[in-house]
């Protein structure tokens, strides 16, 4: 073809306000609305090509696009931190299209885009959630066909779900999903909660804050409003049960949170820390310590900064 | 006070300033322009141009430059910048009868209206390193050296010495009522728009050859080889491939009548397949389809194979086999998405990897507890 769109060398291209065009922001709140309106049930939706890659967040940047605005917080998150690269990149998307205001604080925050994690400090009303998903569909790994899929959940059909927790009983003695554990969210659908741990599952449940879920590459969108009953499957005799340490974190001593496990060196050692970094930083500046808080400093990983 | 070390940001841009590093590479040999490659790289920027959706052979080639080669990159580059254009509506279709040949052969019939036309293909070039093309010439053009094979009868302008008419190969069978015909969806409605609507399942033909001229022109190829071996059961034919270019028409609403747009090149296939009849249609010769832009033949035929196998359900056949499920054809022939969610494996997973480890060492503890209780239970029964 002979025309040509390359922009000048001194053009800047212009991008709409969080870089999706109003059209598309409308065509995702109206999945928005009806995933909201259906809890657990996922809505296809248009996913637009993004320029991030597919399966590193498009989703939950689609959906973040489509409901931020100037008056916006925005906390981005990766395995619960702020500084993780994936959560700096994306943050940085939305710094630069949608000169969004950021921060790390929980409770400060409007949006919370999160990858694999819930925020150990509770959330709070008003509060929205953006989860990315990598796989929204619970039963894939079991019938990998969509259009069956789509037929169980119209129908309710869920017995192969319990018959495969059965199965991981039956041989290991527990469940052994350990992350992205299947709940059943309103007594209706069972939803995929995003690979989170399964420590973070009880936070769903009532949550006061609009949890919203986006799975680009899959096209899908799905939502739990505000105060929505969300159960772990489990059985009577073999109760859900969350990741359990130990030893609390070295450096916070916070024995309620979720611990990434730090390798020390090669001769076994180990240090557990939490995961979510804003909450050990909030509790270090509360003047908690733990027992490898020293030696963190002395290896690097914190900076003990002069008051 | 301490707080956490944050080096995420920094060492991102670093990345940033290496890749261009890298891409640039010795400094001592020149930098290749981005019309070099769209004039030397053709073929590249052909499957750049397909699986990014996109006709334009400048941006083709400045992906290829900017991704370092790396085509699916580039064709990620192509799809990024395509969702932000603007639509102002749907192309006329495409007459691929009126194309202006470069090249069309046929492997149904010796001879047919138009003739054989080899035009440029490596088929039945030796694959035997030309080293003369290490050389580096100066501009060459008309030179006589650098085209070593030029005679001058060769190269008339193709257009003068070809049939101006040159009917498509199906079209012949299906004068002769051979060929199934292609009739559009009653109605015929606009086409299914991939990029806009989420695809659901079963897909329609409009969803899966759209799906495939964006595939990955690999996995078309693995798949359209598995029906051959015998994955899927068809026994193809090439009916016809040609390559050539073909205007594209649009209508102005404001207008009302068509304006020629450009030309785009195309390759387009199509296959004979065993017949299918049944007691109210007589057996007929079934159709596999493929187009893509610019001077694609391998990937025009690959899909062309996928086309007719995923017609199995239409025509009542097994579908047993990968290459005849539309699911499975069309979810995992995006390069690029594809590419995205093997490639996030690189991401940090520790969380995850956290529970699995506090899972697996659990079950190991428990395992040892309960084996050293057997043991103790019956000490003697060894002796």
């Amino acid at each position: 073809m002979t025309i040509h769109q390359i922009p000048a060398e001194d053009a800047k291209p212009a991008y709409n306000y969080a870089y999706l065009d109003e059209q598309t922001k409308r065509m995702i709140r109206r999945a928005l609305l009806k995933a909201v309106a259906v809890p657990g049930y996922q809505v296809p939706f248009g996913s637009r090509e993004m320029p991030l890659a597919r399966g590193w967040g498009t989703g939950g940047i689609q959906i973040t696009a489509a409901i931020i605005g100037p008056a916006d917080t925005l906390k981005v998150i990766d395995q619960g931190a702020d500084d993780t690269t994936n959560a700096v990149s994306i943050r940085k998307f939305f710094e630069r299209t949608a000169d969004a205001r950021t921060c790390e604080a929980t409770d400060e925050a409007t949006i919370i885009q999160t990858r694999h994690r819930i925020p150990e400090a509770p959330l709070k009303p008003g509060q929205v959630m953006v989860y990315q998903v990598p796989m929204p569909e619970p039963l894939r790994r079991l019938e990998p066909r969509e259009a069956e899929t789509r037929k169980m959940h119209a129908w309710a059909e869920y017995g192969l779900m319990q018959v495969k927790l059965y199965e991981d009983i039956a041989r290991y003695g527990e469940i052994t999903k350990t992350y992205d554990y299947p709940v059943m969210v309103n007594d209706r659908y069972v939803m995929a909660p995003s690979p989170i741990p399964k420590f973070d599952n009880p936070k769903m449940h009532m949550s006061p804050a609009l949890q919203l879920f986006g799975a680009g590459r899959e096209k899908r969108i799905y939502a739990l409003p505000p105060y929505t009953s969300v159960r772990s499957l489990d059985f009577e005799d073999h109760p859900f049960r969350i990741q359990s340490w130990t030893q609390p974190c070295g450096l916070c001593g916070a024995a309620d949170s979720y611990l990434d496990e730090v390798v020390i060196d090669d001769r076994g050692g180990r240090m557990f820390v939490c995961s979510d970094s804003h909450y050990c930083e909030t509790r270090r500046a509360q003047g908690h310590r733990g027992t490898m808080l020293g030696d963190a400093a002395a290896s690097g990983l914190v900076e003990e900064t002069t008051p | 006070m301490y707080v956490a070390v944050k080096g995420g940001e920094a060492a991102i841009l670093a990345t940033h300033d290496l890749v261009a590093e890298a891409r640039r590479g010795d400094p001592a040999v020149p930098e290749i322009s981005v019309a070099q490659i769209r004039e030397q790289q053709a073929l590249a920027c052909a499957r750049v141009m397909n699986e990014g959706s996109l006709y334009d052979q400048d941006l083709a080639a400045l992906a290829l430059k900017q991704s370092q080669g790396d085509v699916i990159e580039a064709a990620f580059l192509m799809r990024a910048y395509r969702t932000t254009l603007p639509r102002f509506g749907s192309s006329q279709p495409l007459d691929t009868a009126a194309m202006a040949i470069r090249r069309r052969v046929s492997a149904t019939y010796k001879d047919l209206p138009g003739g054989q036309v080899l035009g440029p293909t490596y088929d039945y070039t030796h694959r035997l390193f030309d080293f003369t093309l290490m050389e580096e010439r100066q501009s060459a053009v008309g030179s006589g050296q650098s085209l070593p094979t030029a005679n001058p009868d060769r190269r008339l302008p193709i257009a003068d010495r070809l049939d101006s008419h040159m009917p498509r190969v199906p079209d012949i069978l299906g004068a002769e009522g051979l060929m199934e015909a292609e009739e559009p969806p009653e109605g015929d409605p606009r086409p299914f728009d991939l990029t806009r609507d989420p695809v659901s399942f079963p897909a329609d033909r409009d969803v899966r050859l759209q799906s495939m001229a964006r595939g990955d022109e690999g996995f078309l190829l693995g798949l359209g080889y598995s029906v051959q071996r015998g994955f899927g059961g068809t026994h193809p034919f090439v009916g016809e491939v040609r390559v050539g270019e073909v205007a594209v028409e649009f209508v102005p609403e404001e207008l009302g009548f068509a304006v020629d747009l450009g030309d785009v090149t195309l390759t387009e296939c199509q296959m004979v397949n065993q017949f299918q009849g049944s007691k109210e249609v007589p057996p007929q010769f079934t159709r596999g389809y493929g187009l893509v832009f610019g001077h694609s033949e391998r990937k025009a035929m690959s899909m062309s194979l996928v086309d007719r196998a995923l017609k199995s359900r239409d025509f009542g056949e097994a579908t047993n086999y990968p290459a005849q499920q539309d699911e499975f054809v069309l979810y995992h022939a995006d390069n690029v998405e594809a590419a995205g969610f093997v490639e996030h494996l690189k991401l940090p997973h520790y969380v995850d990897f956290q529970g699995e480890l506090e899972l697996i060492r659990r079950i190991r503890k428990e395992r040892e507890e309960r084996l050293a209780q057997e043991r103790d239970a019956m000490p003697e029964a060894a002796e």
